[in-house]
């Protein structure tokens, strides 16, 4: 049966891409309906209960800085937080913060409920209806059509999904959820390249049992770190600590002998898993001379006793999880709730997106998340803001909009996976990005809400907090570089405090605050600055710009000249084998890589400059001809 | 531009207007006379400010003003870039674009030819281990930043800092030592020497009467009569004629000896002539000249040896001429030059000026570290620096130093 009801964007699944595809496609104006097998599971984080950290917490203030939901519900959920690098220079200093997982579903669930334009439904999604390579629709298991000229997918884990524990396997999309199968297998009809990854998660423990005695504690930060450019500190719920604990010589002796009964080492697992989040057994086989590992022992919430011991995600059979865990200090007597399990599932080759991250060979169909080969809550919400945005933009007649890789991390990662595509589970690393003194967690605003505003992302509250806070910065800018001070006119005690020795010559204020020693608020007390800012957001933005004065304004050129080549477009439908001049290797390259912008072919592996102008040559040789 | 141009010939020159110039370097010496003339901003071929320098010939001359425009913060342009930047600039019509096609299609093949050659052997070894010393850097500093979490926070300990120096003295080293980086700036330094009356003075008449001799001024040489440049198929080569010192300085036989001996000190290469008509066959050729030599074995034309090269000798007659072609060959193939095509200059340019890009923005890392604690300031001056590198090395991707990271730690929870 038809459902009566018309939309303009279907979104599938409820994780962390579904929720920020359908919330963004709403905000928009796009009348919106997001699908999942179980609304009791929207927003549920399946794998370790924390947002945040190096890279990530970026994305999830570019994700606030267009409007998004992740930063203001880890707000009011987070539990535990810290700033990661916080010796080592603003630019790669990340928020990360332990969620409880109720209190974040239930953030992420009134969101979903309050938006206007949004419509949630619990069915599952059998089919994706398809006419002449445009997408019609959706089928749901029970036979239900939803008809819309745009669907984002978000599935997630769930497409084949195939779980492990020991030598026994069984389908499923996630420990207690059924897999997708007959989506999968519709999708593997299509020319999209499908490939198996993988991922696992540790067995979950109740804290009870845990002996905390002896144990190293770590606190939350004081005070206490916000992640949403909105938020306060007084929206979070109470504070715990986590706590260290290390595997040892035994337990690496329990895992070995249990390694002939291992799917990952057996040949049952086909799927490649994340280098960067290897399982405990891959850790002790790979780095043999390694004595201890560190387990991060993460509270699963304030209302539960339940705990997630971070680093010995495993997919070895119960009874040697069991020895293992009793082997670490503190859990000798602990007791396992949940069995760690390895998932593998279908991902689609991302080079089969455009940056709209719409599928080239469906019109209108697109992909967030899991689904297009990365890990993580944060990417995948990136991934779903962006793909939900352009659903919208595309019925609206409008084009699409996606962040440059010098505008956000955003912009980083849907550019290499649409140009590089991934061979491992991809994860944002601050050394992915060439301009990573840019792309801060402070500054994320500044580079993304004026656009999101534009887009229509952006309400009129964070609008106006956006105009503030820029405006503060500038202003000030301009007084401290109007204001001098000079050699003696100082109180020499401040002065030898403030600034180490006595100043030297003249200097505007705004130069003394490049000094890496010198603070804003030390500076404004050196001086007697008069009325000096009390808004902290201001105050950081003022030091880190004076910081890195030179350094932004390089990657600033480097971004000018980048943008020039990223607005030369390629037409979809280019034949390399005209372009004179090309090797055959450079040829085979564009051709399957099918680059949709100048700067995108410029960053295929094996495209030289060279050849860069080659193309440039003869697009202007085709457009003449036109 | 405009700063460049007023550096080079001392004013603006007018626009649009071919000028005839001196081109001088920082102290004022004169490295070459030519044309000048400059197309302000639009109206050039690429539509920005554009300066063009027309010299003489020589490639040694064109070379220091090469040298000279990259010292005044010129960068040299890749393989196509002046088109790439005009068509960015929307100023190539159709049939331009064709042409450019064409050009870039020959160019790039030949650059490519030049900048195989351009490094070679040791030194190639040496700028590939300094890469690799970099490389391993940056997946000590990356990973410090991106796995916090991890119990390797290098910038910490003192690790990092050994290393950087230790690297730093590897590119002074490298740069001091490179034979390629002298011979582009002051040449190939070739002592002539030898009993009197083997026929010194002779062959180093004759090698500047056959070889292009350099009329232009040099910088930083002595206006000495007794050092003379030549231009040897490109190469640039300064000869010594260490027989005109002990002539010129009867007064004090001991400190001409002296002096001479200095000079075969200083030389890149010996040129020790022997009278082969005197000597005969089997004549002596162990000497104590220390550094690399050449024995010239002259007047075959009296002693009946054939001419041409055999081991480090070369038999020759500076009176016939025969075997000199022998002699030039083996200087070349001495200084590791074999071609006389100027990209070579170019493409040897492009690599010096990398190792320099590099070696600057190590160093200023290692003033971030230290002064600033920076560690993202270091890794972003190591990322610059690779970037520079990568010009002669290949590039290395985040993905390789992700790799290299995940490999050489265990990382992850």
């Amino acid at each position: 049966m038809s459902h009566p009801e018309h939309f303009d964007v279907i979104v599938i699944g409820g994780g962390h891409a579904g929720v920020e595809a359908a919330l963004a496609s709403a905000r928009v104006g796009a009348s919106t309906l997001l699908v999942t097998h179980n609304i009791e599971t929207v927003g549920q984080m399946s794998c370790n209960p924390a947002i945040g950290g190096i890279g990530k917490g970026h994305i999830v203030k570019e994700i606030d800085a267009l409007g998004g939901v992740m930063a203001r519900a880890i707000d009011r959920s987070g539990i535990h937080f810290r700033i990661l690098n916080a010796r080592k220079g603003p630019a790669v200093q990340a928020t990360r913060a332990q969620a409880d997982r109720a209190l974040y579903r239930m953030a992420i669930r009134g969101a979903v409920e309050h938006q206007d334009g949004l419509t949630l439904f619990q069915q599952a999604v059998d089919d994706i209806l398809m006419d002449d390579g445009r997408v019609r629709g959706v089928r749901t298991r029970i036979g239900i059509v939803f008809e819309a000229p745009a669907v984002v997918l978000t599935t997630g884990t769930f497409l084949n999904g195939r779980i492990h524990i020991g030598m026994d396997n069984s389908m499923g999309g996630r420990a207690g959820d059924p897999p997708s199968v007959t989506l999968a297998n519709r999708l593997r009809e299509l020319p999209l390249g499908v490939d198996r990854l993988k991922t696992g998660t540790p067995p979950r423990i109740d804290g009870k049992t845990i002996d905390y005695r002896g144990l190293e504690e770590q606190p939350g930060d004081e005070p206490v770190p916000v992640f949403s450019f909105l938020g306060s500190a007084e929206e979070h719920p109470r504070q715990v600590h986590c706590h260290i604990t290390h595997t040892n010589a035994r337990t690496h002796d329990i895992i070995m002998q249990g390694l002939d009964r291992s799917p990952l080492y057996g040949g049952m697992i086909e799927g490649v898993g994340p280098r960067y989040c290897p399982s405990i057994e891959d850790k002790v086989v790979r780095f043999a001379d390694r004595a201890s590992h560190q387990i991060f022992i993460e509270p699963e919430g304030l209302n539960t006793t339940e705990v997630y011991p971070n680093g010995i995600s495993t997919s070895l059979p119960f009874d040697v999880q069991r020895d293992l865990v009793h082997s670490i200090r503190g859990f000798e007597n602990a007791r396992i709730t949940r069995p760690g399990y390895a998932i593998e599932y279908d991902f689609f080759d991302p080079r089969g997106l455009k940056h709209s991250l719409e599928t080239k060979c469906v019109q209108g169909l697109f992909f967030a998340g899991q689904i297009n080969g990365t890990t993580g809550y944060e990417e995948a919400a990136g991934q779903g803001l962006i793909a939900g945005l352009n659903a919208a933009r595309q019925v609206a007649g409008e084009d699409p909009w996606w962040p440059g890789r010098g505008d956000a991390y955003i912009g980083v990662m849907i550019d290499d996976l649409v140009t590089l595509g991934t061979g491992e589970p991809y994860r944002m690393f601050t050394s992915r990005a060439e301009y990573r003194l840019q792309l801060r967690e402070d500054n994320a605003d500044l580079r993304l809400t004026q656009e999101g505003r534009r887009l229509g992302l952006v309400d009129d509250g964070r609008m106006r907090r956006l105009e503030a806070k820029r405006d503060a910065v500038e202003r000030e800018k301009i007084r401290l570089a109007g204001t001098r001070v000079h050699p003696g006119g100082l109180d020499p005690q401040k002065e030898a405090a403030v600034l180490g020795r006595a100043l030297g010559r003249e200097a505007s204020l705004l130069e003394l605050l490049r000094r890496p020693e010198v603070g804003y608020r030390a500076m404004a007390d050196l001086v007697g600055l008069e009325e000096p800012l009390d808004d902290e957001q201001v105050i950081r933005q003022l030091e880190i710009q004076a910081r890195y004065e030179g350094y932004i304004e390089r990657q600033q050129g480097e971004i000018k000249r980048l943008r020039s080549k990223e607005n030369t477009a390629i037409p979809a439908d280019m034949d390399y084998a005209l372009v004179r001049g090309l090797s055959a290797e450079v040829r085979q390259k564009l051709a399957d890589a099918r680059p949709e912008t100048v700067g995108q072919a410029a960053r295929i592996p094996g495209v030289t400059p060279a050849a860069v102008s080659l193309l440039l040559v003869h697009l202007k040789r085709i457009q003449h001809a036109a | 531009m405009p700063g460049i141009a007023r550096s080079l010939t001392g004013h603006l020159p007018p626009p649009r207007r071919a000028c005839l110039e001196e081109f001088r370097d920082g102290s004022g010496g004169v490295i070459d006379q030519g044309i000048a003339i400059r197309f302000p901003a639009p109206g050039s071929y690429t539509g920005e400010d554009v300066l063009e320098l027309q010299g003489h010939g020589s490639p040694v001359a064109m070379q220091m003003l090469i040298r000279q425009c990259l010292d005044l913060g010129a960068r040299l342009a890749r393989p196509g870039e002046f088109s790439e930047r005009a068509f960015l600039a929307g100023r190539l019509d159709l049939a331009q674009a064709e042409a450019v096609a064409d050009l870039i299609e020959s160019s790039t093949a030949a650059a490519a030819r030049s900048a195989m050659n351009a490094l070679r052997g040791v030194l190639s070894q040496q700028v590939h281990a300094l890469a690799d010393g970099l490389t391993d850097l940056r997946v000590y500093v990356e990973a410090a930043i991106d796995f916090p979490d991890e119990e390797i926070d290098f910038l910490a300990d003192g690790e990092v800092m050994r290393r950087l120096e230790s690297l730093e003295q590897a590119f002074t080293d490298l740069r001091r030592g490179m034979r390629q980086g002298r011979l582009l700036r002051d040449g190939l330094r070739v002592v002539i020497s030898g009993a009197p009356n083997t026929g010194k003075s002779s062959l180093l008449n004759r090698l500047l009467r056959e070889q292009r001799a350099i009329v232009s001024d040099i910088p930083g040489t002595t206006r000495d009569v007794l050092e003379q440049y030549l231009d040897l198929d490109g190469l640039p080569v300064m000869l010594v004629d260490t027989a005109g010192i002990r002539d010129s300085d009867d007064v004090i036989e001991a400190e001409g000896v002296q002096r001479a001996r200095q000079a075969r000190q200083d030389a890149d290469l010996v040129l020790e002539v022997r009278d082969h008509a005197l000597e005969g066959p089997g004549g002596s050729h162990g000497d104590d000249a220390g550094g690399p030599v050449i024995f010239v074995c002259n007047k075959i034309d009296l002693s009946g040896h054939p001419p041409g090269a055999d081991g480090d000798a070369v038999y020759l007659s500076v009176l016939t001429g025969d075997g000199m072609d022998a002699l030039v060959e083996r200087i070349k193939e001495f200084a590791g030059y074999r071609e006389a095509e100027s990209a070579g200059y170019i493409a040897r340019q492009r690599h010096l000026d990398a190792l320099e890009r590099a070696h600057r923005h190590l160093s200023l890392g290692i003033e971030r570290l230290r002064e600033m604690r920076a560690g993202e300031l270091l890794a972003e001056e190591l990322r610059l620096a690779q970037n520079d590198l990568g010009e002669i090395t290949g590039t290395v991707t985040s993905d390789d130093l992700l790799g290299r990271i995940f490999g050489s730690f265990c990382i992850g929870k």
